[in-house]
């Protein structure tokens, strides 16, 4: 008996996301710059999505939030770049290890009082918009007026990771390929295992030795920290931040649509999910200008929303997964082979 | 020697209602030990008790001469006593080996050597062919191998089971018996709930049995299908050996 | 000095009451269906409109305005439910909060449509009058509202205790199979739970109308402040509905009061946290979620 039953579909699965990276990488050479900002967008949700995908999708743990997490990357990136001239780099990692932090602070004080289920994801939603209203009211930080960065020069700087459009698609493409293959190792590794048997059933996992408390704690934290690094490039991306914008419960909702539409608890579901929202969101949103009729956007995320919980809850690419696994395999065609002689 | 666990005194209530009532009892090693009584008498919350489950109200339970009541679950299962559960809580989305790997991994991190650990559990209950079957394909008595391999992927050395028989056909309890000799004769210690008699009479060594959250009677099952307080607790009173 | 806090003080309560009548109509949809209704806020905004068109359409008082919203979005409910939301009942939280998300999305997605984002102010016949009692000078609008608010929460409270239906009710909340066992139409129960849900949502959408410029983008508040409400006075309790709501009144009104007014709504979100972690269950909530 093969000890790894998987190696077969194994092998297909890295080949195929391979070359879904090869031809992502193509789009970026080759495509005008509406794509490129575009893909760049979905790119980044999508690695966003998967932090929130870890943490509800395999830790269990729902998270109605994440904007909390993308604005403190935000800030972070903002503040020491515009204000002190520091590299994004540096106001990533300090991004990363403020958000992580918050997030294990706000694991650790709910589940040491036993919130859970709903109670933390509304603690989520609370912390959020407290923080939201915090910063906007906050001089330092710009307020509600925001935060600007110097505008492109169109040079690539990359030590400042600065750059023109298609330079950041490729840190995107580059930072949501980290996501996917993370997100895979750490499926595949022993964390893996303990934190889904521990979002399964906490009581059963427990019983079995899993220190269900700090896992939680640990999974929250690299979810908060990798959404940070999302939020810190976002920022970079769009030149500006408000705390409106990049703290608000829309910002929440765009880091869960990608994997709720796309696949929740999967590798690739967070990319299938934000290619199909975010351009349809775009889409929308263009027609409801042009037509001078905003909210379209809003119907439209809201109507995938429903549809893709009440008739797919695992999401399309699931779907797709087991359509292709349905069709049954094509008789080979014998080319190459020399023909058998009858004896 | 002394006992492997050694329960005193162990009290628990919930408000007005006393579940567990004073119980004292010891387990040697290397045996299998029933605790029975009629629906409500007490035995699941005896487990909950030892396991970690539940808060005593007062008592205390020794393992291996070290007091662990009121311990968390996850620390009572890592320092040797695994339980399963009556209704049987396998983890979706995952396979039959992949749910026995999660026991083990209190001690390893390693997933090859997890993955060698739950080959081992499921071979020790029969289930090694349906290792890659998903748990929802399973039958009964499949499942409740199952929740007993992930049990013994923690390396216990006590197992305390939980109507491990409940629901099973004759011929199907008696595959479970060979299974927990074998685990016995290899070492383990077992506690099991059980409600067959002929099953508790084939396999046990030691009988306590409860009654309204109290012990009224302990021994060897012979000793204790002969006493008049345990046929009154099932049978009802009048009723005589 | 003083009459300033009394006035402060004396508006929270009164604005309150109506926030306890939001907080109820979340607080029954959970209490009987175990259902977190995510898109309440956006019922009480549909309430604002109907009082803004009622008015404007048919320049009625704002308690003709508050039983048109009561009937529609009675109505509204009780057909959302039917159709949509009793698909999701038994699955899994997460799944629920993303659905109402959804709806959330989609209603506010409609009434952008449907009316732009521009705020609608309502012109009530009791705009701009105000009563003095003593030392408060009180603006008539927000007591009718709050004297509404009040009636009919007395009057719900009567309904669920006395009522055939309100033990039904409340019995289909306590036991879901036991009440199915003894015949209950749980079906039927639920539906009409969401529509009296919905229906206390849109009258007191309705009554605040002269407070509050209808507009889409209010309901994402509305309905975080009727969860800090609910939870803080307990998912699922109907007192702590009514004391949650006057409780996040009267911080609402002295936050503004001492702090910046912006911070008014920073309060509400702290108290949340503070109660989630040390009291989740709040003044009188159920132990269990």
């Amino acid at each position: 008996m093969p000890k790894k039953f998987n190696e077969a579909t194994d092998q297909k699965r890295w080949i195929a996301g391979a070359g879904v990276f090869v031809i992502l990488a193509l789009v970026g050479f080759l495509s005008n710059s509406y794509v490129i900002s575009l893909m760049t967008i979905v790119l980044l949700f999508t690695f966003m999505g998967q932090s929130w995908n870890l943490m509800l999708g395999i830790g269990g743990q729902l998270s109605i939030g994440h904007s909390l997490f993308v604005g403190l990357g935000a800030y972070s990136v903002a503040v020491l770049n515009i204000k002190y001239g520091i590299s994004p780099w540096i106001g990533l990692v300090v991004g990363l290890t403020i958000a992580g932090f918050v997030g294990a602070l706000l694991a650790w004080l709910s589940f040491r009082f036993e919130v859970r289920g709903i109670y933390f994801a509304l603690l989520t939603i609370a912390a959020a918009e407290f923080a939201r209203i915090m910063f906007s009211g906050w001089e330092f930080v710009g307020g509600m007026q925001g935060m600007f960065f110097q505008a492109p020069t169109g040079k690539t700087d990359i030590l400042m990771l600065r750059g023109d459009a298609r330079f950041y698609y490729f840190v995107a493409l580059g930072v949501a390929a980290i996501g996917v293959l993370g997100t895979e190792l750490i499926s595949r590794s022993y964390l893996g295992y303990v934190w889904r048997a521990m979002r399964d059933d906490d009581e059963a996992a427990r019983a079995l030795g899993v220190r269900t408390f700090r896992h939680k704690i640990i999974v929250i934290s690299i979810s908060a920290g990798s959404a940070a690094v999302g939020g810190g490039i976002l920022a970079l991306v769009q030149g500006s931040i408000f705390p409106d914008s990049i703290m608000g419960m829309g910002i929440s909702v765009d880091v869960l649509i990608g994997p709720v539409v796309g696949g929740l608890g999967t590798a690739f579901g967070p990319f299938v999910g934000s290619l199909a929202a975010i351009p349809l969101n775009h889409t929308m949103s263009a027609i409801g200008d042009s037509l001078g009729i905003p909210g379209l956007n809003n119907i439209a995320y809201g109507i995938i929303l429903i549809l893709v919980v009440w008739v797919l809850p695992d999401g399309i690419w699931p779907a797709i997964v087991r359509l292709y696994r349905s069709i049954p395999p094509l008789p080979r065609l014998k080319i190459s082979q020399p023909r058998k002689v009858e004896e | 020697m002394t006992n492997l666990l050694e329960v005193r005194n162990l009290t628990r209530s919930f408000g007005g209602l006393i579940a567990v009532n004073d119980v004292s009892f010891s387990l040697r090693g290397g045996r299998i030990t029933a605790l029975i009584g009629p629906n409500g008498a007490g035995k699941t919350t005896c487990f909950n008790l030892v396991a970690g489950a539940l808060r005593t109200t007062s008592g205390q339970v020794f393992f291996e001469g070290r007091a662990i009541e009121n311990r968390r679950p996850e620390d009572v299962c890592r320092m040797g006593i695994a339980r399963t559960f009556q209704i049987v809580r396998p983890m979706r989305d995952m396979t039959v080996l992949e749910n026995a790997m999660v026991g083990a991994f209190s001690w390893t991190t390693s997933v090859n050597d997890a993955r060698d650990i739950a080959y081992d559990s499921l071979e020790s209950v029969g289930l090694a062919n349906k290792a890659h079957a998903k748990t929802d394909q399973l039958t009964l008595p499949d499942r409740k191998m199952l929740e007993t391999a992930k049990a013994l992927s923690t390396r216990p050395k006590l197992l305390l089971l939980d109507e491990v028989m409940a629901g099973l056909r004759p011929t199907e309890a008696a595959g479970v018996v060979r299974v927990l000799q074998k685990l016995t004769e290899n070492g383990l210690t077992i506690l099991l709930v059980e409600h067959v008699m002929r099953i508790v009479m084939e396999v046990a060594s030691t009988v306590v049995v409860l009654h309204h959250g109290a012990k009224i009677a302990e021994g060897s099952p012979a000793d204790v299908v002969a006493d008049s307080k345990v046929l009154e607790s099932y049978l009802g009173a009048g009723f005589h050996a | 000095m003083l009459s300033l806090w009394l006035n402060v003080l004396a508006s929270g309560v009164l604005l309150g009451l109506v926030y306890g009548l939001v907080a109820l109509g979340l607080t029954i949809i959970f209490g009987v269906m175990r259902v977190v209704n995510f898109a309440h806020g956006e019922m009480v905004v549909f309430g604002v409109y109907i009082g803004y068109w009622s008015v404007r359409l048919w320049d009625v008082p704002i308690i003709v305005a508050a039983a048109i919203a009561a009937v529609v979005m009675f109505v509204f409910g009780y057909l959302l439910e039917t159709l949509i939301v009793k698909r999701f009942v038994n699955r899994p939280h997460h799944y629920q909060f993303i659905v109402f998300i959804g709806l959330a999305l989609l209603f506010s997605g409609f009434l952008l449509v449907a009316f732009g984002p521009d705020p609608r102010p309502t012109a009530s016949q009791l705009s701009f009058h105000t009563v003095s009692i003593g030392l408060l000078k009180l603006d008539l609008a927000r007591l009718q509202a709050a004297a509404t608010a009040g009636l009919l929460i007395i009057l719900l409270g009567a309904y669920l205790k006395y009522s055939a239906f309100g033990r039904s009710l409340r019995a289909a909340a306590n036991n879901r199979l036991g009440g199915l066992v003894v015949g209950l139409n749980i079906p039927q129960i639920y539906a009409v739970t969401f529509g009296i849900g919905t229906g206390c949502a849109g009258v007191a959408g309705a009554l605040i109308s002269p407070l509050f410029d209808a507009q889409p983008y209010l309901a994402v508040d509305f309905t975080l402040l009727a969860f800090v409400t609910v939870i803080v006075g307990g998912l699922g309790s109907f007192s702590g509905a009514l004391l949650g709501g006057l409780t996040i009144g009267v911080a609402e009104a002295v936050a503004a009061l001492m702090f910046a007014p912006s911070m008014k709504t920073a309060l509400p979100y702290a108290l949340l946290i503070i109660i989630l972690i040390f009291r989740p269950r709040g003044f009188f909530g159920a132990k269990e979620i």
